[in-house]
């Protein structure tokens, strides 16, 4: 537990020693805050449309806002993600450091969990930029919190998810363009599964539909929390560091 | 170290280890075609400061990688302080202090940051980690660059980052691959020195293309070539028994007028033992050449009684001793039977 916290303390520092970390999160800060902008101005401009006209429509804060803010956010992190795993062992890989980390007395699963730990924070710092957004909404506003809560935990959890995904093929190369770009591609093509299902439900649309991450996270924007959703990122979790494991090991094994 | 390791450890592994720090039985390693390291055995006392020698591509750092734990061996049994490296990995880690060809450091770290984040992982108890941090950075002479930024230091302080690195942990076996590549003169002597100064309590493998690092901060020699064990012994020993035939340099100067340069060749060609006399130079009356000898013949004596009595001063007579460089040439090119036939 020791070495996990060691190994995730050294990749955040080094995330916070370069650019990348500050570069996310201003531009995720950036487009956040515009999207926010816009939501809540046309928010407005129709409450005070509705008031005029006498129209009793219900407004709310959390479904006209926050929900497809967040949705929205979800997106962005197909972005983020590659950028922010790429480097995690490619790096390493590339600088020879790699050789200090795996002849240290620490097992490879700690070095696994402490970098995608350390990616999972840097990512959830991002994340923070559009509480701040957030939190105007409550200062002026009276959303609900819990679904925004289990909003926040759906985006965190499918950031997670697609982190370690981007940690294993950060490990299969030392190269930490292709990574990204490899990783990119992966996240893009999960996003774009669930186009698939979109006006068909076979057994076959049903597959897909239920492998695409984004899928899952639509519940969560709902503000429900969902077994059956926060099995399948914690399971998608496992899997994908499970095969970095053995993605390592067969490094020691071929190089 | 021992008292403590006899805690966990049965007394006869505990034997072993006093003795042999490494032990390399039939070590080979293949990768997808091509076998880099073929069947090396050997085994380093502790305390001993060995070269591991042999052209690039020779399989040295591979060899080095397995002992490391870094890379699994495809066949053979290799063991550290009495730990198999596939058995008992972490236990082998923690006692090995590991700087590869590059040194694995992290430019955007600064220096004392570096050495505690390698100490913590090294699993030294954080209360001791800040005085092996500066214990180390004392012994490396980094005291200038404790908070600078690794990727801002020159080639030379970056080498000893990296030695400061392989140290922290009071390792038990050192091994160093190249660890004065790229270094200049002065900072060669520096490491050369403190490599003396750590051999006491650590056993140390260092690997080098460079001869005369050898010949000057090791006590034993493996010399490995295309993956093979060519030779392995002191640096003395491989010098004398390599050493067959002598060759002798000498510098002769008329007395009086202008010795003949082919007189006196073919007068020294006359002494008993000479197999060859070469002309090297001849100015201003003083003519030098080299002399070999017959296999196992002293000619020096003789040779310096034939000048003599020819009514010619002798300047200079010294032995040409083959040079660890010939021995390693004539070892490393050789046709693999002979070489087999040196050991």
């Amino acid at each position: 537990m020791r070495n996990i916290l060691l190994i995730c303390k050294k990749e955040l520092k080094s995330y916070f020693a370069s650019p990348i970390a500050y570069l996310l999160m201003a531009f995720f800060g950036l487009i956040f805050g515009f999207g926010f902008f816009t939501a809540t101005r046309d928010f407005v401009r129709f409450s005070f449309q509705a008031q005029m006209m006498g129209q009793q429509q219900p407004m709310n804060v959390n479904d006209q806002i926050i929900r497809p803010l967040l949705g929205f956010a979800s997106t962005i992190a197909l972005f983020l993600v590659p950028m922010i795993s790429m480097r995690l062992i490619a790096e390493e890989k590339r600088t020879g450091t790699i050789e200090l980390l795996l002849t240290s007395p620490i097992k490879d699963i700690e070095i696994i969990l402490g970098k995608w730990l350390g990616a999972v924070t840097l990512f959830v710092c991002v994340l923070g930029m559009s509480m701040l957004n957030v939190a105007m909404l409550f200062a002026w506003g009276k959303p609900d919190l819990k679904p925004v809560l289990v909003a926040y935990l759906g985006l965190i959890l499918q950031g997670a998810c697609l982190l370690a995904i981007g940690t294993f093929i950060s490990t299969t190369t030392r190269n930490q363009i292709v990574a990204g770009g490899v990783t990119f591609f992966v996240c893009l093509l999960l996003w774009l599964l669930s186009w698939f299902t979109a006006f068909d439900s076979g057994p076959a649309s049903q597959v897909v539909n239920y492998i695409s991450i984004v899928t899952h996270f639509e519940n969560f924007s709902k503000g429900v929390l969902s077994t059956k959703d926060v099995v399948f990122y914690l399971s998608m979790i496992f899997f994908s560091l499970f095969i970095t494991s053995r993605a390592m090991e067969s490094l020691r094994w071929r190089s | 170290m021992c008292a403590d390791l006899r805690l966990n450890v049965d007394y006869h592994v505990c034997l072993v280890w006093n003795i042999n720090m490494i032990k390399v039985e039939g070590l080979t390693k293949r990768y997808a075609r091509t076998v880099a390291v073929d069947d090396i055995s050997f085994e380093v006392e502790k305390g001993q400061i060995v070269g591991f020698l042999g052209p690039n591509g020779a399989g040295k750092t591979t060899t080095m990688r397995v002992l490391t734990c870094f890379l699994p061996p495809s066949a053979g049994k290799v063991t550290v302080g009495g730990f198999d490296v596939l058995e008992s990995p972490q236990e082998v880690k923690k006692r090995i202090g590991y700087l590869p060809e590059t040194p694995p450091l992290y430019p955007e770290m600064e220096v004392i940051e570096y050495l505690t984040f390698v100490g913590q992982i090294k699993g030294i108890p954080s209360a001791d980690i800040k005085r092996r941090a500066d214990e180390v950075i004392g012994r490396c002479a980094l005291g200038d660059v404790r908070a600078k930024l690794i990727g801002k230091l020159s080639k030379g302080f970056r080498q000893r980052v990296g030695i400061a690195q392989a140290i922290i942990h009071n390792p038990d076996v050192l091994i160093l691959d190249e660890p004065t590549s790229g270094l200049d003169p002065k900072q060669i002597i520096e490491i050369r020195e403190l490599l003396k100064a750590l051999s006491g309590d650590h056993t140390i493998i260092l690997s080098t293309h460079i001869l005369s690092e050898v010949e000057q901060s090791c006590e034993r020699v493996i010399i490995i070539s295309q993956g093979k064990l060519v030779a392995q012994d002191s640096v003395a020993n491989l010098t004398n028994r390599l050493r067959g035939a002598e060759a002798v340099s000498l510098e002769v100067e008329a007395a009086d007028g202008r010795p003949n340069p082919t007189e006196v060749q073919g007068r020294l060609e006359q002494v008993a033992g000479v197999s060859r006399v070469m002309m090297k130079e001849s100015k201003d009356g003083r003519i030098t050449l080299e002399v070999e000898s017959l296999q196992g013949r002293h000619i020096r004596a003789e040779l310096a009684r034939s000048v003599v009595n020819s009514g010619w001063n002798l300047n200079e007579l010294r032995a040409v001793g083959l040079s660890l460089e010939d021995i390693f040439l004539q070892l490393t090119t050789a046709e693999p039977k002979e070489e087999g036939g040196q050991k």
